[in-house]
């Protein structure tokens, strides 16, 4: 089959605006955009309390926080079904959440106890939940990119239309076994999107000093991929984006890639101290394109729903968030028989 | 209520602090994101960002204060509409608590071997001749016919018809779509079949050979043998990672491995690593069927080899079963794979001599049946182990500590091991002779624990 290069077509909504005057609705209904809201808020304020409880000495080992990107993993979901599956990396959170897994449970994990997702023994790192066809969760840099193609060859090999979203950041991007995954991928036309999350820095290491070249859409270049630039700090942007990419995928003709730039306020981990850039380079970026600050613009700008509505929601979020600590710190630890269980099915 | 504000950890192993400098002043208005204070931790300075709005209260820790542990109380918000007066309502700062210990690991039995092992059944039925290339063969066809969630993926599998002609026919009986020619890429393709798997396929990976399996490793290890665990039980990996394991024959130091004590080492995983045709198919077809992920080793010079093989799709062999291929009285001899031969043809010569060898074909690697050798060493009161591979932390090693902790008093002679030479594969044909592990090595270790030379 005759392969087309791949084009860049950056989306309109690339072009840094102000943060009350963002991409508007295109098109999105205000029920969709409230929804959206509440998805990416739910997130952020997650994470901030994943922080705080970190802090506290409640979770341990590593914890990569998610603020800045939700957009990404809220407009993505706006763009699949339940039947279509999701795998990540590390940096996980959002997607489990984006994804409808219960905030209790991914929070218990956090602290390691019983009521987490993983019954309390993979930790922030290593979640998965088959209803919510969510595969991992995955710790190894790039590790998932081969899996989330395998899952697309399930899709494939079972003759469903099901497409796997598999997210990569733009670390990961340079691993080897991504383009083992990309050329097969687009060898046995698998329905694989490749969400490639452009947060600037891998770890410590900024783009430009880890990949000689940045423009990471035109990666499948080579297996005929085609790719896409998106604007990763709007929704709106993104949910077309993501559109597009899984009617392709799902129409049999492939997979397809999507950067998406986006931005993390925090460090890599808890741990990091993040001197590698500036604060006044993190503060640009939340003043000019806070995801949820844009599309609060847009919704009580635009759109004329009221400050008291969004505060409803931001009352219902903190609410949901408050009782996923409260049970993650009052779920017991797992029985120490647990120690020996799940090792062999 | 005003909110306290906490000495936060930082990194994994934080336990106090120093609080180097506050940004933010009492009676500053801030907002979640604003950058509080400085942090000295055990690893960086770091910066401490409010969560919640509101107005700095007061300051409970001054900046400068050194050894400052984890959860003290540094500072009081008020929060929206709340004026100073609240501050003395505010409790008196508890003294922190540390977070609560581990609980001390349970003295945990020595190779805990929780995986069920199904029962033999010995088989009295009709036979046919067959070599190991055949069987193998035979029993993914069995399976693929009998699941057709069962699939093969490998470099040349099908239309080369297999590098070694393990899949021979497989790819005009099953099609395409289950006989997957892939491209030249370990790493990609293992993770591929484990993707496939989670999903709920039933993969069987093939590697050309075992050290090219080396490239996909983390596969196997971090995605295929940990998931299951990780996922407290939800995702499974039932897949098979199959190909020729050990030395060739003239290929040196890259082709020439033995990888059992790597596999057998990881827990979630099985290692198999049959030696007769019978055992082969039996073996591949109970892996095939098996809901976990299992490293199944072949031998590349046991292809040609024929044996006697039930004639039945139905029959398999258990998984964690050792078997007896010579009854003995005065020496136990462990092998698997290749070695099984060159043990009975040391036990051969050693009966010549007057030493009555029992050989054991240990089959499985993992879960190791245990009990069998334990039972034949209390008969014998002496063992060998063989293995291609290298003593360093190899299958002998294991087996010896296990004879320590199961069978030491029964032991009349220390344990011996019979491994390939401590050095990359030579390809000189008499080095490599002299690096492999021969019969006569194996029969010259017998008769020196049984103190007859």
């Amino acid at each position: 089959m005759p392969k087309k290069p791949s084009k860049a077509s950056p989306s309109k909504g690339a072009k840094k605006a102000p943060a009350r005057r963002a991409a508007p609705g295109n098109g999105a209904s205000p029920e969709d955009l409230l929804t959206y809201y509440r998805g990416m808020l739910a997130i952020r304020r997650f994470e901030e309390k994943a922080g705080q409880m970190y802090g506290m000495g409640l979770i341990g080992g590593f914890c990569h926080l998610y603020i800045g990107q939700e957009a990404v993993v809220i407009g993505m979901q706006a763009a699949v079904t339940e039947r279509d599956t999701v795998l990540t990396s590390y940096r996980d959170h959002g997607h489990m959440l984006a994804r409808g897994m219960e905030a209790k449970g991914v929070m218990a994990e956090l602290t390691g106890r019983r009521g987490g997702y993983s019954k309390g023994k993979g930790g922030s790192m290593h979640m998965f939940s088959h209803d919510k066809g969510f595969y991992g969760g995955h710790g190894i840099v790039g590790a998932q990119v081969p899996v989330g193609t395998g899952i697309a060859f399930a899709h494939k090999y079972k003759d469903e239309d099901s497409v796997c979203l598999t997210y990569l950041g733009d670390g990961a991007i340079n691993q080897g076994q991504v383009y083992e995954s990309f050329n097969m991928a687009a060898l046995w036309s698998l329905p694989v999107i490749y969400v490639i999350e452009n947060n600037k820095y891998a770890m410590g290491t900024s783009i430009e000093r880890g990949s000689a070249r940045t423009d990471l859409y035109q990666r499948g270049q080579a297996y005929g991929i085609l790719g896409e630039q998106v604007d990763g700090m709007d929704v709106v942007a993104v949910k077309a984006a993501g559109a597009k990419a899984v009617a392709h995928a799902r129409a049999g003709k492939g997979p397809y890639i999507l950067e998406m730039h986006t931005y993390r306020y925090r460090g890599h981990s808890m741990s990091d101290p993040a001197k590698y850039r500036t604060k006044e380079e993190v503060q640009k970026v939340r003043q000019e394109r806070d995801p949820i600050e844009r599309l609060r613009g847009v919704l009580l700008d635009e759109i004329g729903i009221e400050e008291t509505k969004l505060k409803e929601i931001d009352r219902e979020v903190k609410a949901v968030v408050t009782e996923a600590a409260e049970f993650a710190q009052n779920s017991p630890e797992p029985e120490a028989s647990e120690l020996y269980t799940d090792v062999y099915a | 209520m005003p909110i306290e504000i906490l000495m936060p950890a930082l990194s994994p192993t934080m336990t106090e602090g120093k609080l180097v400098k506050w940004h933010a002043k009492e009676g500053d208005d801030v907002s979640s994101g604003d950058v509080l204070a400085e942090i000295e931790t055990d690893k960086a300075t770091m910066e401490v960002e409010a969560v919640e709005e509101g107005k700095l209260g007061k300051i409970l820790i001054a900046e400068g204060t050194d050894n400052v542990p984890v959860n003290t109380p540094i500072a009081l918000m008020l929060e929206e509409g709340e004026d100073s007066s609240a501050l003395a309502a505010a409790p008196a700062a508890p003294a922190p608590t540390a977070s609560p210990a581990a609980p001390a690991a349970e003295a945990a039995p020595v190779a805990a071997e929780t995986v069920p092992v199904a029962a033999e059944t010995e088989w009295d039925g009709p036979t046919v001749k067959m070599t190991v290339r055949d069987a193998l063969r035979d029993a993914m066809a069995e399976e693929m016919r009998r699941d057709p969630d069962v699939f093969l993926m490998g470099e040349e599998v099908a239309e080369y018809q297999g590098a070694y002609k393990i899949s021979q026919g497989l790819l005009d009986e099953f099609s395409a779509k289950r006989v997957i020619d892939t491209p030249i890429t370990e790493h990609g393709f293992a993770g591929v079949g484990v993707g496939a798997a989670f999903y709920g396929l039933k993969p069987i990976i093939e590697f050309m050979t075992f050290n090219f399996a080396m490239q996909a490793v983390d596969h196997i290890v971090n995605s295929a043998a940990k998931t299951r665990y990780m996922s407290g039980g939800q995702v499974s990996s039932p897949i098979v990672f199959r190909g020729p394991n050990g030395a060739a024959a003239r290929v040196a130091a890259q082709h020439s491995q033995c990888y059992a004590s790597w596999y057998m080492h990881l827990p979630g995983l099985k290692v198999v690593a049959p030696w007769s045709a019978a055992d082969a198919k039996g073996l591949l077809k109970s892996a095939i069927r098996d809901p976990n992920p299992i490293v199944f080793l072949e031998n590349e010079v046991m292809y040609g080899q024929s044996f006697d093989v039930p004639e039945s799709d139905d029959w398999t062999v258990p998984i964690g079963k050792a078997k007896i291929v010579r009854q003995g009285k005065d020496v136990t001899i462990t092998a698997f794979s290749i070695m099984v031969g060159k043990a009975l043809e040391a036990a051969e010569a050693l009966a010549a001599e007057g030493i009555d060898a029992e050989v054991i074909d240990l089959r499985s690697l993992r879960p190791l049946d245990t009990a069998t050798v334990v039972d034949s060493v209390k008969k014998t009161n002496r063992l060998v182990s063989t293995e291609e591979g290298w003593p360093s932390a190899g299958i002998g090693a294991e087996i010896a500590a296990l004879m320590m902790e199961h069978a030491f008093d029964w032991l009349d002679a220390p344990v011996k091991r019979v491994c390939g030479v401590d050095v990359p594969m030579p390809y000189a044909a008499n080095l490599e002779k002299l690096a492999l592990p021969q019969a006569t090595d194996i029969a010259d270790a017998a008769k020196q624990v049984c103190y007859a030379k």
